[in-house]
Parts: C-alpha cells; structure tokens; sequence
C-alpha cells in the first residue's frame, strides 16, 4: 500500500521523499486537530466534573 | 497435442502465480493497516499525554497574564515590612456576578504545587474551558468569597494538568483567588474521594444538599486515580481572608504576581 503510494508519487527520488514526509505530516496534523479530540470526546477517559 | 498441454500448462501456471500474488497482496495491506493503527494508538496516547499539556499550558498562561496585566495590584517593596492584615468583616467581603459561560473570573495560586503554580479561573465546566483554559467554575455555585460552596474542576492529567498535585494538598495550605476585585484566601481543610454521580459535593454545603450553607467554601474536584476516571477527587478549603487590589497581593505570592504582571 505504502510502497504503491510511494510509487505514484511523482518527480525524482528526493521529490517523492519530501512529498512523502509531506502526506505523513498532514496525517498528524489531522490526527492532532480532529480525529483525537473527537475520540477523547466520546471516550470520557478524562472527565473530572461530578454529575 | 503435446502444444496444447504444454500451453494449459504454462495458463495453470500464470493463474496460480496471479492468485498467490494477489493474496500476498492482500496480506500486505492488511498487515500495514495493522501496523498503521498500532502507530495511530501511540500518538493518540502522545496527544493525550504531551500535546494536550502544550497546548493548554500555552492558553493557560497567556490567559493568567492577560488577566493580572488588566487588573493591576501594587505590588510591596519586598525590602519594607509586610503591612499588617487588616481584620475583615466578613459582611464586607465583595462577591461579584457571575460572568458569561467562557469568561475568566481570576487567576488561583496554590503554592503548595509550585512556586510559580497559577491558572485562570473560567466560567463554566464543559470541554470547551477545562480543556483548553484549566480550572472551570461549576455554573450556579458560589462565586469567590460568597457564603457556600464555590467550585472548580480541573484537569488531573493532560490538558495541562491544572490539579495533577491535589492529593499533596496538606490542611492548612493556603490557595489564592485573585479577582477584578481583590485576593481571596483559602485554608486546604479536607480532601475525600467519591464515585463520580456524587453531585452533592457542589452543594452549598458539601454533602449535604438542601442545607442552608453559614461558611464560605472553595472546593476543587478533579478525577482519580492520576491515570484514570473511574473516581473523583474532591478537596476542600475554607475561605480565610479576603484584601482589596489595591493593597497589594499576599506576601507569599507577590513574588510570583510582579513576575506575572511584568515587573519582576
């Protein structure tokens, strides 16, 4: 799957390289920003309020 | 004759070698999205751990400075004699409104977690306030220095972990609420732990629901154990003392309060 992405990226090497680092970054990003949050949100593992 | 066999088995072969290919595929991708999840779990643990700290701690501290840099106290020569606390009647101590859900009521100071120990106190509890601006005041309990039960929570860990040391709280330690109006003393009584749909800790009189309060309580509730959520933990402090703006912080946190207003 990986490897597949890897290969269709386009450019030189050192293109698909940075492109690569690129995409996982964004990922993160998004983990960080939308996907984590959310899943705290719904889990209540760190809810400190009685009620 | 022997062309034709010999061509059915060079097609056998090529089907079996695309099948055996196709599932090697398909094990493949099964086991990067595997790898892919396991990698996921660690940084959602990271998030929760370390970047949730980051973050919150950076809005806390903006939000403490922006609070004290608004409401200027004098803060005493640290050379001249500590002025003598004026005796306060309680009837006089002044209890502000509540303000609107998000808005910051003051900053708390409790030593016993730091020297440098501050956070803003913003109303309201839900997950837009405590976890990004730390303690939240529980709507429709008492405000600072009012007769009842003025409560907060706050995160124990992540979020910046506004009340990570609340079981290191000993009786007698003194917590500070400054607000737009003053500095409000409170002296750590008490701390208990309970199942967390024990509402009645937020009561005016802690407890005891229905009761008419007589005493001027300041509570923090937080989860428990340090990792978990199965529990709360509840600490008590019973105001003290109350001092205008104007007369300057307590000694034990001037210091720390003419760094934050920028003096220092």
């Amino acid at each position: 799957m990986y490897l597949w992405i890897f290969r269709h990226l386009p450019g030189p090497l050192w293109v698909r390289i940075l492109l690569s680092a690129g995409l996982l970054a964004g990922a993160v990003f998004l983990l960080f920003d939308v996907v984590f949050p959310w899943l705290a949100d719904v889990t209540n593992l760190t809810d400190v309020t009685v009620g | 004759m022997s062309n034709v066999l010999n061509r059915r088995a060079v097609v056998a072969q090529e089907t079996r070698r695309t099948r055996r290919g196709r599932s090697l595929m398909v094990v493949q991708v099964a086991g990067e999205l595997l790898i892919t999840l396991g990698v996921i779990a660690v940084l959602f643990v990271a998030w929760q751990l370390w970047w949730t700290n980051v973050e919150a701690d950076a809005a806390q501290e903006s939000a403490v400075k922006q609070f004290v840099q608004q409401h200027q106290a004098p803060i005493p020569d640290a050379a001249a004699a500590p002025a003598p606390a004026a005796p306060v009647d309680p009837a006089n101590v002044p209890v502000a409104s509540a303000p609107a859900h998000g808005a910051a009521i003051g900053v708390i100071y409790i030593p016993r977690f730091g020297e440098t120990y501050s956070r803003p106190i913003i109303e309201g509890t839900s997950r837009d306030v405590i976890d990004t601006l730390g303690l939240g005041r529980y709507a429709g309990t008492a405000m600072p220095g009012a007769v009842g039960n003025f409560v907060m929570a706050g995160h124990r860990q992540t979020h910046g972990a506004v009340l990570d040391n609340i079981h290191t709280l000993v009786p007698g330690d003194k917590i500070y609420v400054q607000t737009a109006d003053g500095f409000y003393t409170y002296v750590f009584r008490n701390q208990e732990i309970v199942l967390p749909d024990r509402t009645d800790v937020i009561a005016p009189v802690p407890t005891q629901p229905g009761v008419a309060p007589d005493q001027r309580l300041l509570t923090l509730t937080s989860c428990n154990p340090r990792f978990g959520s199965e529990e709360r933990i509840i600490a008590y402090s019973v105001f003290d003392s109350w001092q205008p703006l104007s007369a300057g912080p307590p000694a034990a946190i001037a210091q720390q309060l003419a760094a934050l207003q920028g003096k220092a």
